[in-house]
């Protein structure tokens, strides 16, 4: 009985990864595109400093602001410079995977 | 809802089929399906792959081997010498690794078995792998300018990695009379951090202005201009240290004499009371054990999607020792630890790696002991294997004391990102 508890515990854990899968595969793409902002962002968008943190960021927020940074309508230090480095599809993609970031 | 043995196997490998194998799901497979990535050398590029494959991919059994108790960042590493920060500040353990399921392995390698898949290391350990991953840095070339020997390397500094070589320098400064003179001798390009340099100078001067203000620097650059940065560095020279800083392009040094701390350019010797010579660089040596150190400038041609080898095959190289036009710096290696990481996972579970990558720099320099400026950099994977570089990327408009939090900021990020802080 015990031994079937375990493995109840064990398939009710393998069960929720598979279903996650199944219904949503990882968007590895974007995955290693949000990655990429964490050296200055700080891993996972959570920053240790001064420079701003992604995490849980209003997706329509982060794609009006890196809109912005592109067009230059928002003054920028640094971010113009990267925000013109991707296109429309990756930003809006960016932006919803931060605002999930917990 | 219960389920019997029989059915759980039949739906744990159902879902590590779709799922990529976790360890627990090949363990109740009965299979040892882990796929095996060794890493040689735990900087900027090696400690982000590390750390990255296991966060994307837990099944696989990554090893990192490294010579070095703890890691010490090059970037940042200019301050100490300006004795606004120690090195403690900048050295940090590899805890954050091993937590991540890293396997930490503390050795030296002294060669490879690229056919067999093997690594082998100066303890009489072999490691095998399926991939194996090289992120050396650099070799420093101190053959290329005559009296650079090994007696010369214990009183005359390169500073280029860091650790004991700054501690030294930075004694060597402290022990400078007032009115003293530091020669800085600058490689020829490419080499690792091309503002670096240029960062270093400021980073003296600031110390000399403070403590020493009758001093100088004489900068002999092998290049025939300021390599990066120019424009930010000579505005900075002039703002906060007009007067110390005489700055010579195309002044290669072709020998050096350790006792007199002389260097010789062409017919003129140039005398100081300090002097760090930074000699010429190449890919790491053990990247030529492993026979990819292949072009002829002695840096390794790579994919860029996967940054495999175009010499042999499973074996990757990031980080400073690669054949690509980004620049040397830690940024760039922490992201090609990402991308190759990222190819990694793809190709141990029999998929595709992404064909359209997109990397970034970003690099602080540091100008006063409150002001940096930077340059930022956004590149793209075109059709033919080569990066395109954003129109949008540039440097600073001016250096400013918000930049100088900022670099604070990129350093804490980006070491936190690399080791898991």
């Amino acid at each position: 009985m015990k031994k079937r508890m375990a493995y109840t515990a064990l398939v009710v854990g393998v069960l929720s990864v598979g279903a996650a899968w199944a219904a949503e595969p990882i968007d590895t793409r974007t995955r290693l595109l949000a990655a990429n902002c964490a050296y200055c962002h700080g891993p996972d968008g959570k920053s240790r400093g001064a420079i701003p943190s992604l995490a849980g960021l209003e997706k329509g927020y982060f794609i009006q602001q890196m809109k912005d940074f592109k067009s230059g309508a928002r003054p920028a230090t640094v971010m113009h410079q990267h925000a013109g480095g991707y296109t429309d599809e990756e930003v809006e993609k960016l932006a919803a995977w931060f605002a999930a970031v917990k | 809802m219960t389920f019997n043995r029989r059915e759980f196997l039949k739906i744990s490998s159902a879902a590590a089929g779709v799922a990529g194998l976790s360890p627990l799901l090949a363990q109740a497979k009965g299979k040892a399906a882990k796929a095996k990535v060794v890493i040689v050398g735990g900087g900027f590029g090696g400690a982000t792959c590390a750390r990255y494959l296991r966060l994307w991919d837990p099944s696989i059994e990554v090893t990192l081997i490294e010579m070095n108790k703890e890691f010490v960042s090059c970037p940042y590493s200019n301050t100490v010498l300006a004795g606004i920060n120690k090195l403690k500040d900048l050295t940090f353990g590899y805890g954050g690794l091993k937590k991540a399921g890293v396997r930490l392995v503390r050795d030296e390698v002294t060669g490879f078995d690229t056919e067999k898949r093997r690594v082998k290391c100066k303890s009489g350990k072999t490691f095998a792998y399926d991939r194996l991953v090289l992120s050396g840095g650099i070799e420093m070339r101190f053959d290329q300018i005559e009296g650079y020997d090994a007696a010369a390397q214990k009183t005359v500094m390169h500073a280029w990695k860091a650790g004991p070589q700054t501690a030294t320098l930075r004694k060597q400064l402290e022990a400078m009379p007032d009115g003293g003179t530091f020669v800085i001798s600058i490689p020829p390009g490419p080499y690792r951090c091309p503002p670096g340099p240029y960062e270093r100078i400021s980073m003296v001067a600031n110390y000399l202005k403070r403590e020493k203000p009758k001093s100088k620097i004489v900068a002999l650059d092998s290049n025939p201009d300021i390599v990066s940065k120019k424009g930010l560095f000579l505005a900075a020279w002039k703002k906060h240290y007009e007067g110390m800083i005489d700055y010579h392009p195309n002044s290669k040094p072709s020998r050096i004499d350790a006792k007199t701390k002389t260097i010789l350019i062409d017919v003129n010797e140039v005398k100081g009371d300090v002097i760090n010579v930074i000699p010429p660089m190449r890919a790491a040596t053990l990247t030529d054990w492993a026979g990819v150190r292949t072009d002829a400038n002695s840096w390794c041609p790579v994919d860029l999607r996967t940054l495999e080898s175009k010499a042999i095959p499973n074996v990757h190289i990031i980080g400073d020792s690669i054949s690509a036009p980004t620049p040397k710096s830690g940024s760039m290696a922490n992201n090609y630890g990402k991308v190759c990481a990222a190819a990694l996972v793809e190709l141990l579970n029999g998929r595709s790696p992404e064909s359209v990558p997109v990397i970034t720099n970003t690099c602080f320099s540091a100008t006063s002991e409150n002001t940096a400026m930077h340059v930022a950099d956004v590149w793209r994977m075109g059709d033919d294997g080569k990066w395109v570089k954003a129109k949008s990327g540039g440097v600073s408009k001016e250096e400013s004391e918000l930049e100088w939090q900022y670099m604070a900021a990129w350093a804490k990020n980006i070491w936190a990102d690399t080791l898991g802080l």
